[in-house]
């Protein structure tokens, strides 16, 4: 059998990898969702939450108990099992992009050596690609099981918004590909961290081009629009309540997270600290240095999301079209063009 | 056209530029200007733990005055509930009992007295109109209650503590430490 001659250890040591960073994201999550709020305060000259626990911080503790404590609703049109597929569906598709992200190098634990990755796959980009598209069913379906022309609308709104900003998403990503030779994310960072330079330097427009379509794919300010409240009630999640409604808007602040992740670790060397010798301390104090750095990372990145949202204003819907179509996916072929050109000159 | 200020900047309507229609530098423009205020001082006044001092010609729950003997200065004239242009101001009259010298200034005084706080307007006129200087506004507020009811603040309410046997109370009731 040697189904059965397969090292067990790796599978234990994959599931506490899992169930650790699953928890650790949501706990971040839990606490971005405060740090938005403070940020927002901050930035608009105001105090911010504080009122639970000294500085506020147990605000999303009290927040997450209200949600759970509210009356779950499902209307009676409602597709039952689709409207209960929604959230869980959307969630899901967010903490999914987790698995290829590299964390670390590697940790010497018990005689063994653990990648601080949960799935090192040849595909990683592709598979990134893959899970962010998921995304979008997750709206759809939530948009389209509420029975609500509104909510529907906010779907298909929000699902073309998802697609049209994927492409060029896709051709950024082509172009990073082409520079790096593999879609490997392990091999990605780890070649960053050996060579001089991060990614960035070599595909500045690449990284902007891969940044905004990350805004719009997580659906954040300026292209919020699948959840433009003041315009369209609420969005597709009109019809939610209580931990439905808290997993949709728990998923957004999930998949910042995530492309934040991603962002750092194609574009800016992921666990690789600039200015620092690795070899010079032990490799598990490296590894967790390693870890910090790329929080220290996301966090920075999630700044940059808030800030950008209390910042600029929503676009219109055309514009968010014509920007897409007419812009972006010219702008990354552009950048696919002259990244090819380079290429080729230096070879 | 000559301008009556200097403040008025004519509009610029040539198209925009390249860089213009790139957005991205007057993007990164305001996202300046956010990031500056960060470092602003907060014009917040924390309110439980800090208050706003009132102005000192707030007017607000009334208080029934008492003289320096610690009397009540009220005569229930009527005066005050005329005045009122809310109609908020309720009262009836009794004699003063022998023996009762201590407790009330004149030979007459309020037996009930109340001030329906829903209704007042805070305008002051009662103030004005009392010829015994015995309703004052003070620098407090009607808290929030559950009832109506608990708005109808009767002569226990209103009344202001004795000055020689509560000074603290007074203080209080003034509104001078709220």
């Amino acid at each position: 059998m040697t189904l059965l001659a397969l090292d067990w250890a790796i599978i234990i040591e994959k599931l506490i990898l899992i169930v650790i960073i699953v928890l650790t994201t949501l706990l971040i999550t839990l606490y971005t969702t405060f740090g938005e709020r403070k940020v927002a305060a901050i930035l608009q000259d105001r105090p911010g939450p504080n009122r639970a626990g000294p500085f506020g911080l147990l605000q999303p503790l009290a927040d997450g108990l209200k949600l759970i404590m509210k009356e779950e609703i499902i209307p009676t049109s409602a597709s039952k099992w689709l409207f209960i597929l929604g959230p869980g569906l959307a969630m899901t598709a967010s903490l999914m992009t987790s698995a290829v992200i590299p964390w670390g190098t590697e940790i010497h634990l018990f005689g063994r050596t653990i990648e601080l990755q949960v799935a090192d796959i040849n595909i990683g980009l592709l598979y990134v690609f893959a899970v962010v598209s998921m995304g979008v069913y997750g709206i759809m379906i939530g948009g389209w099981a509420s029975n609500n022309k509104f909510s529907l609308m906010s779907a298909l709104r929000a699902a073309s918004q998802a697609i049209s900003y994927e492409i060029a998403m896709g051709l950024a990503l082509i172009a990073l590909l082409m520079s790096t030779g593999t879609l490997s994310l392990k091999t990605i960072v780890a070649d960053q961290a050996a060579g001089d330079w991060w990614n960035v330097v070599y595909q500045p427009l690449g990284f902007l081009i891969f940044f905004i379509c990350a805004m719009a794919e997580c659906n954040r300010t300026p292209f919020d629009l699948p959840e433009a409240e003041n315009e369209l009630n609420f969005g597709y999640h009109q019809e939610y309540s209580s931990m439905k409604l808290g997993f949709y808007l728990f998923a957004e602040y999930v998949n910042m997270i995530m492309s934040s992740a991603i962002m750092a670790s194609m574009y800016f060397g992921g666990y690789d600290l600039p200015f620092f010798d690795e070899t010079t301390v032990a490799p598990n104090i490296a590894a967790i240095i390693g870890v910090g750095t790329l929080l220290i990372k996301i966090v920075l990145f999630v700044f940059l999301f808030m800030w950008i949202r209390w910042t600029i204003p929503r676009f219109r819907y055309d514009q968010l079209m014509n920007l897409g179509w007419k812009k972006m996916i010219p702008l990354a072929l552009f950048n696919m063009l002259i990244t090819g050109a380079i290429i080729l000159s230096k070879s | 056209m000559q301008a009556l200020t200097n403040k008025s900047i004519a509009v610029n309507r040539s198209p925009m530029t390249f860089w213009e229609r790139l957005y991205l530098i007057n993007i990164i423009k305001g996202m300046m200007i956010t990031f500056s205020h960060m470092f602003k001082k907060q014009p917040t006044v924390r309110y439980p733990e800090q208050k706003r001092e009132f102005s000192p010609v707030f007017r607000g729950l009334h208080v029934l005055n008492r003289d320096e003997a610690g009397r009540e200065n009220c005569t229930a004239c009527g005066l005050c509930a005329v005045a009122c242009p809310a109609e908020a101001i309720t009262m009836e009259a009794a004699e003063r009992q022998e023996g009762e010298e201590h407790l009330y200034k004149e030979e007459k005084y309020a037996a009930k007295y109340e001030i329906n706080m829903l209704r007042c307007i805070f305008c002051g006129l009662c103030e004005e109109a009392c010829p015994k200087d015995a309703i004052y506004l003070s620098e407090t507020f009607a808290p929030a209650n559950y009832t109506r009811k608990g708005f109808i603040y009767d002569k226990n309410d209103l009344l202001i503590p004795n000055t020689l046997t509560n000074a603290t109370e007074l203080a209080k009731a003034k509104g001078v430490e709220a």
